[in-house]
């Protein structure tokens, strides 16, 4: 390893001029030449801020990892661990400690934070339980599913369309979403999840954009890009409108309060908390079921699983529908607290977000998509004045971490067993 | 169990493009046997056990699998094309789009036969012991609702889970690596878990792909007894691959010889030791010439 | 009957830029197994470059069409081409040991790149190129007439050309064995003293190629585009890779002219909104019923 430590300038200048010709070959036209019609705009100035950054980048890459610093990283990277723990069979999480004053604090959240900061963690939530169904597909079983958002567009229209058409309710649509998302995740997955995963990966991407333009073109169901209004959930019948609709009680009346808008958030908080608290404890438990353990079998080798008797189509598909239902569920909970949906909100982007959420989180770790989703909706908020930005960030995280850390920030632990006494029946 | 034999192979065929792979294999393995398949490199073995176990659909030929008190056509539970005759039947009809849409290897291995693999095929980022559950899914409690609730059946059945996974531990002798990843154990070790697995799904007869492939001679010696064991103890019979003629001679009632897709001799370790055209596959001398192992 | 015919020329000049796209996702498949995300953005960004040539040449006075085009093509190849390397070298070569899971998410992640990265340096906005090339061949049909603009011929011509020269590098040159000989097995190649890593980064070049020239062709002839059509004309082309056999060239090609007919036939007679849903379901059809596609070798699974 130590051989040879001397740092070979002339290599990194001939690398640098590489990358800078490279870097004004790639950057030269389209961030130089700005079109305006069919005329054009010279920017000379940003081109050459992009190639100096990438110059400098490429040289102190180049010198660090002549060094000894980044020869030990690269061999790190090569004799690659990552990082995958197995607790001892008596440990106990901090998290024991932690997950109740957590709970305490969510519950406290709404009645002291504004408004604005309020439907915020709202938001959060909602990502946070998308995370985590996309998580049960992408990190546990290994499956992308691109079109992630297609199941949540369902379940924010299915809210929507079905109060309109049907009259259902916040409540009735719940459960009927999950299945409704679970099994559109049927009809898709059965046929693609037999065959080789890359394929999957394209078909979802074609499903979520088939899904987006059904909802734009069908107008005279879906009332294309002018959207539907959805409704709020009810306490017991009770509504949270100024006004309820004929026949019932607005919940400020029953109660003999004041009309406040804000009840409504908080209303929506509480629910969801609690439906994503029922989600995380949902998703612990299959990690520790015998399903749980097929998925991560399936991603890890497919073959021996089925030299094992597993149904591979099965167990995959039963991931995909689960991840579905959850994202479903994510979407009446985005159409409530919205009002309002419309195609626009169900984008690829959307999808790369979440993607993104469990790329950061770690694949399969429930802690860190929770953190990772708050993180990713929260910061755009604070930083609004990157907000042009956010979609290049998504990117660059992507292939950064997949780079550098494909299972993600926090690292995945294994449940020991203790040693018992062997017996076959 | 009334019939003999465990398994029968009747004129196997299997094409890969135009290269005939596998043409007119016939062979019968005797239950509560250890049996061996040797050739030399490119015979076909490991063809011929992928036919057995699923994971190729033979182009001709018959495999039946006599495990469980059931008679198990390999190659129809993979699903085959439909026939004419189908759409009259409703009945095949039925049987084979189930078989077309849920079938596959994995109903060999439900069928009763497990295997193990050349190259070593574990679940390496799980824990030595959760590779041993994963191969008892079909036997635990897999209700989403018992699990999710944690019910009483559902401890029971994980616990009892884990007692056979730790009793296979044991026969394996790698007890103490229980909470390792299955990545982290050496060669040898990572060889003894699957053939644990593969005992954990219970069945009664289990193919082993060159199981003694980068063993040391002590090693070796450990897994022919473990091999017996297998036999003896849980009547489990055995098929193995194996170039290591040493043990092959030691441990096999029964061996099979294939040569270019074609079975050129099978019977017992002596007959085969003696047999002219099986010097000749491996020497590559001519039929007629004197050759003694 | 007009409208049929008429349909079948433009579906067989859209299909053959299909045909062109889905090359670069059939060798990269081909050479490395994965599916490059990344490749509709790679003909996202040619469209901008050849708006961007034609902007350039014509401010420097040069108005006559056989320059214009030639310029705009060398132009757009050859920047484009440097993109093809560029993302191979940023986003897929250190992960060529990694899971195929991380190597997907990285494309996405690339593809998101490009993507945004045209946005804020171009804009969000719909831009267009001048037409070039105006007129049209035109046949009396009975009442009707099919009318074949020469823009379209021009495509024709081209896009052929393209894959004739590709075919021609691929089967008869000494780089084409490398190539060919990389596909069938790498580990073996290297092992005989080609420098793998070169040929990956050829046959993303060759790719981003083809892209551009699909990129010019389409460019012009519709004049407009914006930051975002390279992911539904990403997915046709790789549904025409499918289609044609993932893998097989000539099969690219051939993939592409019957996507590109039977969605122009679609269009046409059916309905021209849904045509993306059309194509989507022919890919979800074809990996059902026949997944090595038409041309392809069926995947043997090595155990």
């Amino acid at each position: 390893m130590s051989q040879s430590t001397g740092i070979d300038i002339k290599q990194s200048l001939v690398d640098t001029v590489i990358a800078g010709l490279m870097a004004l070959i790639v950057f030269g036209p389209i961030v130089g030449v700005l079109l305006d019609g069919y005329d054009f705009n010279l920017q000379t100035g940003n081109v050459a801020g992009l190639v100096g950054v990438v110059m400098m980048g490429r040289f102190a890459v180049s010198l660090f990892f002549q060094s000894q610093a980044g020869r030990n990283f690269l061999y790190r990277q090569a004799s690659k661990n990552d990082g995958v723990t197995v607790t001892a069979p008596d440990y106990k999480s901090n998290l024991r400690w932690i997950i109740p004053v957590v709970m305490v604090l969510g519950l406290i959240v709404p009645f002291i934070a504004s408004k604005y900061v309020l439907t915020v963690v709202i938001l959060g939530l909602i990502y946070v339980l998308l995370g985590l169904g996309l998580n049960i597909v992408v990190g546990l079983a290994g499956l992308l599913d691109l079109g992630f958002v297609g199941f949540y567009a369902i379940g924010a229209y299915g809210l929507a369309l079905g109060y309109e058409n049907l009259g259902i309710g916040f409540w009735t649509m719940l459960p009927l979403a999950a299945i409704m998302a679970a099994v559109a995740g049927a009809i898709l997955g059965f046929p693609v999840l037999r065959m080789h995963g890359d394929y999957l990966a394209i078909v979802t991407l074609g499903f979520g954009e088939i899904i987006r333009l059904v909802l734009t073109n069908w107008t005279s169901f879906t009332h294309g890009p002018n959207g539907v209004s959805a409704p709020l959930p009810t306490l017991f019948g009770l509504e949270f409108n100024r006004r309820a609709s004929e026949g019932n009680i607005p919940f400020h009346e029953f109660f003999g309060l004041k009309y406040d808008s804000g009840f409504k958030y908080i209303f929506v908080y509480l629910i969801l908390f609690l439906v994503v608290w029922a989600v995380l404890y949902v998703k612990h438990r299959l990690t520790k079921m015998p399903v749980g353990r097929a998925w991560e079998a399936l991603r890890e080798d497919e073959i021996a699983c089925r030299s094992l008797g597993l149904n591979h189509v099965l167990v995959k598909l039963s991931a995909f529908m689960l991840g579905a239902s959850t994202g479903g569920i994510a979407g009446v909970f985005f159409a409530s607290y919205q009002g309002f949906v419309n195609p626009s909100s169900f984008t690829f982007f959307e999808s790369a977000l979440i993607l993104a959420i469990v790329v950061l989180g770690g694949m399969g770790s429930t802690l860190g998509v929770v953190l990772a989703a708050f993180f990713l909706t929260v910061m755009p908020e604070i930083l609004r004045e990157f907000a042009d930005y956010r979609v290049l960030m998504f990117g660059v995280l992507m292939v950064v971490m997949m780079i550098w850390k494909p299972r993600g920030l926090v690292r995945v632990t294994r449940t020991g067993f203790a040693t018992r006494k062997g017996t076959v029946k | 169990m009334s019939q003999e034999n465990i398994l029968t192979v009747k004129n196997l065929v299997m094409h890969f493009g135009g290269i005939k792979a596998l043409n007119d294999v016939t062979f019968d393995i005797k239950r509560g046997s250890v049996s061996a398949l040797i050739g030399p490199n490119g015979a076909g073995k490991t063809t011929v056990f992928n036919c057995l176990t699923g994971f190729y659909k033979a182009t001709g030929g018959q495999i039946e699998l006599n495990a469980g008190g059931r008679t198990t056509s390999v190659i129809k539970v993979l699903g085959e094309s439909f026939q004419v005759s189908d759409f009259f039947s409703p009945i095949a009809f039925w049987s084979r789009l189930k078989y077309k849409m849920f079938g596959g290897s994995h109903l060999v291995n439900r069928a009763g036969l497990a295997r193990t693999f050349q190259n070593i095929r574990l679940f390496k980022e799980m824990s030595v012991v959760e590779n041993l559950l994963v191969a008892q899914h079909m036997r635990v409690n897999r209700s989403m609702f018992a699990g999710i609730l944690n019910t009483k059946g559902f401890r029971e059945s994980e616990e009892e889970a884990l007692q056979r996974a730790f009793y296979w531990l044991g026969v394996v002798n790698l007890t103490e690596f229980a909470n390792r990843l299955a990545g982290e154990l050496s060669y040898g070790q990572q060889r003894r878990l699957e053939i644990a697995r593969a005992m954990c799904t219970n069945p009664e007869i289990v193919c082993l792909d060159e199981p003694a492939a980068g063993l040391n001679p002590s090693e070796t010696e450990e897994l022919t007894s473990m091999i017996r064991y297998l036999r003896d103890k849980h009547n489990t019979t055995v098929l193995l691959i194996e170039h290591d003629m040493g043990m092959v001679m030691q441990i096999s009632d029964y061996i099979v010889v294939l040569d270019h897709g074609e079975v050129i001799a099978k019977g017992g370790p002596d007959d085969i030791k003696s047999n002219p055209k099986v010097i000749a596959a491996y020497l590559g001398a001519e039929e007629d010439e004197e050759v003694s192992l | 009957m007009d409208i049929v015919l008429q349909q079948l020329v433009n579906g067989l000049t859209l299909g053959s830029v299909y045909g062109l796209i889905a090359i670069g996702y059939t060798m990269v498949y081909g050479i490395i197994g994965m599916i490059n995300f990344a490749h509709g953005d790679v003909y996202m960004v040619s469209s901008y470059i050849t708006a961007i040539a034609i902007a350039l040449l014509t401010f420097f006075g040069l108005e006559s069409f056989p320059v214009i085009i030639l310029g705009t093509l060398i132009f757009t190849i050859a920047v484009t081409s440097v993109y093809g390397w560029v993302i191979e070298r940023v986003a897929y070569r250190p992960l060529r040991n990694s899971s195929r899971l991380s190597i997907l998410i990285s494309a996405i992640g690339m593809s998101l790149i490009l993507q945004n990265y045209v946005q804020i340096a171009q804009g969000a906005r719909q831009q267009g190129v001048p037409s070039l090339l105006s007129g049209a061949v035109r046949f009396d049909i009975g009442d009707g007439f099919v009318q074949i603009t020469y823009m379209k011929l021009f495509i024709l011509f081209a896009a052929f050309l393209g894959m004739g020269v590709l075919t021609y590098i691929i089967q008869k040159t000494k780089l084409g064995r490398m190539c060919r000989a990389t596909q069938q097995d790498r580990k073996m190649a290297s092992i005989l003293g080609i420098d793998t890593d070169k040929i990956i980064s050829l046959v993303f070049v060759i790719g981003a190629a083809m892209a551009a020239l699909a990129g010019v062709l389409i460019t012009l002839d519709y004049g407009a585009f914006d930051f975002y059509v390279g992911f539904i004309i990403g997915i046709k082309a790789f549904t025409a890779a499918v289609l044609g056999g993932i893998g097989s060239l000539p099969g690219a090609m051939l993939g592409g002219i019957i996507l590109g007919l039977s969605e122009a036939l679609f269009a046409g007679l059916i309905s021209s909104d849904y045509k993306d849903v059309f194509s989507f379901s022919l890919l979800v059809v074809i990996l059902i019923f026949r997944p090595s596609g038409l041309l392809g070798k069926p995947e043997v699974e090595k155990v």
